[in-house]
């Protein structure tokens, strides 16, 4: 198949419509308004719905209703916005509605800037809204990556009935680069396999498979039973859709942790090294949320590796993580900046240098 | 024997939790009489608010969602324009959608959104125990207006069928009451009138219906009523609003 060059704002927005959504619920914000307007354009060519709602808060309320009718449904925002949308998410985790959210993440915290960061890592794996639940989270290192997630990111919401988000930084979005983009998918709302999905419901049907989507449970043992159920669900994804990138980690002594862009810089970094003669390697989460948490800890605590270090658009998040893997078996190390201001390949070579040396 | 009345289908045997007096056990009915009588089962969607009518999922016997509070015009949007053919419409009281919601009602209105929207105005927030909402009137105690409501420090009640009416993308709106047996069934004139402007395809309706708190106003159901009738309704006009299909 022929490549494409996209950039990758425009490039997601069509895998999305090729992973079948037709509907889309957004309001503009930098760095990622190139999104909505994308679909604004396509969604009518293939009889889908673009709609531009008054603000975050109403895209997202959009989409729980949308969602609601069993439709694939995506929205997309950057930082402050997603912010916004939090109280949508969480509520949406508590239907457990399936639906795609994208976050091309902005500098931070408040109204920050406008440049890619990485600074909402905290916000997409360990919570953002209020309550006990996660988000299959998925941080894409490359435009063409991005795309293929997006080709399985809807039939992982559905299986697991619960929301998908990208953690994007705003360099996927807003970089060109040769893609191969997949075939359409031919999907529609199956209401044999979606029985909690409103679908036409009335009296004389049977009364369990009337739609009430919702989050509410007032008794306090329904609401422990609805956790319970949430609970085993992210057991179940959490063992089954671990992702993760190992880049010349074999025999590394220096294994940096990174993900999105930053890896691929750190990737440069590490072919630099190599050929310094010093053995260093990249382990890279694809899946922030499950963090591959076993995967890390193989590829590290091992030995011959004398350190980790880790390397962020923020000042130090996926870190905790990536401590947690490793429990204290090697040192950490951490290099970062707020402020969108993205490590250089010469920066982390030097840091790798300074380690190396006891510094 | 002949069966001369049933219970409207549209109902589940759920048990209302509503306290006594309340009227939204009568609004509750009235919605769900018009769905049956329209021979809509079976393509209604209904959104539930937050407040005293959240439960609302449980008792109207149709596809249902609960939204967050003041959020079901979005959520309605949502699911309309996924099933534009189905009936969709949402339950809301008034501090759902004339405080924490007013965005999302005003632009549902804006962009003239093919959803019916029942809002039951009490003038106070019921659910969390009798506090002061937008609606409440001036002079009227509250447990966060002890002293009565005072319009230098927190403005005049909102007029929500006003303000939408100016709306231009609002089709109809008309504001009823359930006092009276003659206005229960203006109540439900007006909100068939509204389920069959949207199965046309026109706009935005809503349709506002007055209603009594006797447990957080302190009264009996009676004086409740009364109170309704004489403070409520004068600050209130019942009417139409605006009808644009009346103007066609």
């Amino acid at each position: 198949m022929a490549l494409t060059l996209m950039k990758g704002s425009e490039a997601i927005a069509e895998a999305a419509i090729r992973a079948g959504a037709r509907f889309f619920f957004g309001y503009p914000i930098t760095p990622q308004t190139e999104i909505p307007e994308y679909m604004s354009a396509r969604m009518p060519e293939v009889g889908g719905c673009f709609l531009q709602a008054e603000s975050e808060v109403a895209a997202i309320n959009m989409v729980y209703g949308a969602a609601g009718t069993g439709e694939r449904v995506i929205t997309s925002s950057s930082s402050p916005g997603i912010s916004l949308k939090q109280e949508g998410i969480s509520y949406c985790a508590g239907a457990q509605l399936p639906c795609v959210i994208l976050n091309v993440m902005r500098g931070g915290p408040g109204l920050g800037n406008i440049q890619a960061s990485q600074g909402d890592y905290f916000q997409g794996v360990k919570g953002g809204g209020n309550g006990d639940y996660h988000l299959l989270t998925y941080a894409p290192s490359s435009v063409q990556e991005a795309i293929d997630i997006m080709m399985f990111a809807f039939e992982k919401a559905e299986k697991y009935r619960m929301p998908v988000l990208f953690l994007a930084d705003g360099i996927i979005a807003q970089m060109m680069e040769p893609v191969e983009m997949p075939e359409m998918v031919d999907f529609k709302v199956d209401p044999e396999k979606k029985p909690w999905a409103c679908t036409g419901w009335k009296p004389g049907d049977d009364p369990a498979k009337r739609a009430t989507i919702n989050s509410l449970y007032i008794n306090t043992e329904d609401l422990a039973v609805h956790n319970d159920r949430l609970q085993a669900v992210y057991a179940e994804a959490s063992a089954n859709e671990q992702l993760w990138e190992n880049y010349k980690t074999e025999d590394a002594e220096f294994v940096i942790a990174a993900f999105g862009t930053v890896a691929r810089i750190a990737k440069s970094a590490i072919d630099e090294l190599r050929e310094m003669g010093v053995k260093a390697g990249l382990f890279r989460p694809i899946s922030v949320w499950p963090f591959p948490y076993t995967h890390l800890a193989e590829t590290v605590c091992r030995e011959g590796v004398k350190a980790v270090l880790d390397v962020e658009v923020n000042e130090g998040q996926m870190i905790e993580d990536v401590k947690l893997a490793i429990n204290g078996a090697k040192p950490v190390e951490f290099l970062g900046h707020c402020g969108s201001q993205f490590p250089t390949t010469e920066e982390i070579k030097n840091k790798i240098l300074a380690m190396k040396e006891g510094k | 024997m002949s069966v001369v009345f049933e219970k409207t289908k549209l109902l589940t045997d759920k048990q209302f939790h509503y306290c006594p007096g309340c009227n939204h056990g009568i609004i509750h009915r009235l919605v769900a009489e018009a769905i049956e009588e329209m021979n809509l089962e079976g393509n209604v969607v209904g959104v539930a608010p937050v407040g005293c009518s959240v439960f609302a999922y449980d008792y109207f016997n149709c596809d249902m969602l609960e939204a967050a509070h003041g959020r079901a015009p979005a959520v309605a949007t949502g699911v309309k324009r996924a099933k534009p053919d189905t009936l969709v419409f949402t339950y809301q009281g008034d501090g759902d959608l004339a405080s924490i919601g007013t965005a999302e009602i005003v632009h549902a209105a804006h962009r003239g959104e093919k959803i019916c929207t029942i809002f039951v105005n009490n003038a106070i927030y019921g659910m969390t125990g009798g506090q002061m909402a937008p609606t409440t009137l001036v002079g009227q105690k509250t447990t966060t207006s002890p002293y009565g409501r005072d319009e230098s420090w927190c403005g005049a009640p909102i007029k929500v069928s006003e303000m939408l009416a100016q709306v231009p993308g609002s089709y109809y709106i008309e504001r009823c009451a359930v006092d009276t047996n003659a206005n229960i069934l203006k109540t439900k004139k007006a909100i068939k009138k509204a389920f069959q402007y949207q199965m046309e395809g026109k706009g935005f309706c809503l349709i506002e219906v007055l209603s009594t708190c006797p447990t957080n106003w302190g009264m009996n159901p009676v004086e409740a009523m009364k109170w309704l009738e004489e403070n409520m309704i004068p600050y209130y006009p019942l009417g139409v609003h605006k009808d644009k299909g009346a103007a066609e």
